[in-house]
């Protein structure tokens, strides 16, 4: 279980981060703002699901080695282009719906991240509707779509297909890092590593 | 048609002016002017603090910075609506924003180079904006007045953010002091610049025609007589040597550099140009997806 | 196209003009008022309202200054004034 718990704090933090990426540079205000209320609700998750692990959620997001976080490759990926972005939040919200809702039994709080997602899904379908007849946002699809076969267990892909509309093909599994991810982990930690450990901010 | 006297009376009275009111050419032409560089103002300031919403060191930082630009970010979307609204689309205030036709405030020109900087602009900076943004509560346009009012409201909890930054490094090493102090020294400059020359507010045409309720060098007194006691009980020194506090009350300082101010403005600055072009890259890349969802 | 929105800042008080949103249609409009316009908690509820729907009305006449039907075409200082002096001095 703690590994699982992990693996959704770990996804959650990283794809918040990436999500932050697009703060100031959506492709319009409007969704600016809104776009960077979902990372922000993302990292919260991140935060409160560290907190069921740990007493110092800042040590276990920031002090671990890269080799160390058990996110899914496709939440590490660099994907600064809209078109990717909203590909992998669609597909991500498909996925982590699964895997949120199977632990809702055991896990108070999945139900209320679960509560909070539904808004994300609300907008990732939104998104999806406006852009599934552009080609580059099926080329996106297509692309990501073993990454987030990832994200859930195997005995949960089929299912994921199913709500996805895809054909399951062979995932790329969590356990090996994108070449993205060391990169991001370095940014991420700069600060934090410039003072001893400990320090305040 | 109206009369340009009797309006000026109506405003300079305490009078408001709304969208579909008639308005002389010179207010309309000089309050889009004056509005436009607020909200590219808004909208440039995201990008040297967006940089840090990916280095923040803990979780908390990381909500309360990435909370803060968004801010930043739906005060400029409240700000080109006015400007819409008055006349001039987005787009093209964007474009004019790219290609260097149009201002923004002198403050974002400049890099950011530590966690320190992070502190200074969220709490010194925005504590000198806020003080120009609370006198424009009172503007003669109302739809501005009016968004003024929000804007004010998210920009308390900025000030707040920046400061207990800046708290947690003076308390933290002394080479996070450090970080503070050097970042402070940089910013000075910059932030005696914010307000602009101390042109006399009868001579400004922005007071005349009460777009703006308050002179420049009223706006700067009042952010020293605020923020500098408050940045020596830190134990920081404001790299001024000439900075006092007269008798009776006005503070005097070095002359800013109203030369440098103007080399920034008028699109010089140490990081204009790798800005607007970061802005530029992505307005352009992802201008398929506007064309895909507005036209409705 | 401009949506409207007005925001309601606790149940039971009235709904009031908070700004615009451009937007494609209703759902999209939806998304994104409830963030600019509710992210801090600062809304219990919202109207959208497509700024076409909109009509407004700004003129009235009142040629007659028919005065009898508000609050100010009504001066009882002096009579007041009258009655209670008149009441005073009534033999008791």
């Amino acid at each position: 279980m703690n590994e699982l718990l992990l693996g959704l704090a770990d996804d959650e933090l990283v794809i918040g981060w990436r999500d932050s990426e697009w703060t100031g540079i959506a492709p319009m205000l409007e969704e600016d703002v809104a776009f960077s209320s979902i990372a922000q609700n993302e990292i919260g998750h991140a935060r409160a699901v560290y907190q069921l692990l740990t007493d110092d959620p800042d040590a276990l997001a920031f002090d671990r080695a890269p080799g160390e976080y058990r996110c899914a490759p496709l939440v590490e990926l660099r994907l600064l282009d809209w078109a990717h972005t909203i590909a992998r939040r669609w597909l991500y919200e498909v996925a982590d719906e699964i895997r949120i809702t199977a632990l809702m039994e055991e896990l108070p709080l999945a139900a209320k991240i679960n509560r909070e997602e539904a808004y994300h899904r609300m907008h990732a379908e939104m998104w999806h509707e406006r852009l599934r007849d552009q080609p580059r946002f099926q080329a996106a699809v297509r692309e990501l779509w073993p990454h987030a076969l990832g994200v859930v267990l195997p005995e949960q892909r089929a299912a994921l297909a199913a709500r996805a509309g895809l054909d399951e093909v062979e995932a790329v599994e969590r356990g090996v890092h994108t070449d993205d991810f060391v990169p991001l982990w370095e940014e991420m930690t700069m600060v934090r590593r410039s003072a001893p450990a400990g320090a305040q901010w | 048609m109206g009369d340009e006297q009797a309006f000026l009376e109506h405003v300079q009275g305490g009078g408001q002016v709304e969208t579909g009111d008639w308005m002389p050419d010179d207010y309309r032409a000089k309050l889009v002017k004056f509005i436009e560089m607020h909200g590219n103002s808004e909208l440039m300031g995201v990008l040297p603090e967006r940089e840090w919403i990916l280095r923040a060191p803990t979780l908390q930082r990381k909500l309360a910075l990435t909370a803060k630009v968004q801010d930043e970010v739906g005060h400029a979307q409240l700000i080109y609506r006015v400007v819409e609204d008055l006349g001039k689309p987005r787009e093209q205030c964007l474009a004019d924003l790219v290609d260097g036709k149009a201002k923004f405030h002198n403050v974002f020109h400049y890099p950011t180079k530590t966690w320190g900087d992070v502190g200074v602009i969220a709490w010194l900076v925005d504590a000198a904006a806020i003080i120009s943004q609370k006198a424009l509560l009172k503007c003669s346009y109302a739809p501005y007045a009016r968004i003024m009012k929000k804007i004010c409201w998210e920009e308390s909890f900025h000030i707040l953010h920046g400061r207990d930054v800046i708290l947690a490094m003076v308390t933290g090493t002394p080479a996070q002091f450090e970080l503070v102090q050097e970042a402070l020294n940089r910013w000075w400059g910059p932030l005696m610049q914010f307000h602009g020359n101390p042109i006399p507010k009868e001579e400004d045409p922005m007071y005349v025609w009460r777009i703006k309720s308050q002179g420049n060098e009223e706006a700067r007194q009042q952010f020293l007589e605020g923020y500098v006691p408050q940045i020596r009980e830190l134990g920081l020194e404001v790299p001024d040597p000439d900075l006092r506090r007269r008798e009776d009350g006005v503070w005097e300082y070095s002359e800013p550099d109203w030369g440098e101010l103007k080399h920034v403005v008028t699109g010089h600055g140490p990081r204009t140009e790798e800005r607007l072009a970061f802005r530029r890259r992505f307005i352009d890349q992802e201008k398929w997806v506007r064309d895909a969802v507005l036209a409705a | 196209m401009i949506y409207e929105v007005f925001r309601q800042e606790r149940k039971g008080q009235p709904f009031e003009h908070a700004g615009s949103v451009v937007a494609p249609d209703a759902e999209f409009a939806e998304a994104w008022a409830r963030e600019q316009y509710g992210r801090r908690g600062e809304s219990v509820a919202l109207w959208l309202v497509p700024r076409d729907a909109i009509h407004g009305v700004e003129d009235w006449a009142d040629e007659f200054d028919l005065k009898y039907r508000r609050v100010d075409g009504y001066s009882i200082k002096a009579r007041l004034k009258e009655a209670r002096e008149r009441a005073a001095a009534r033999p008791r």
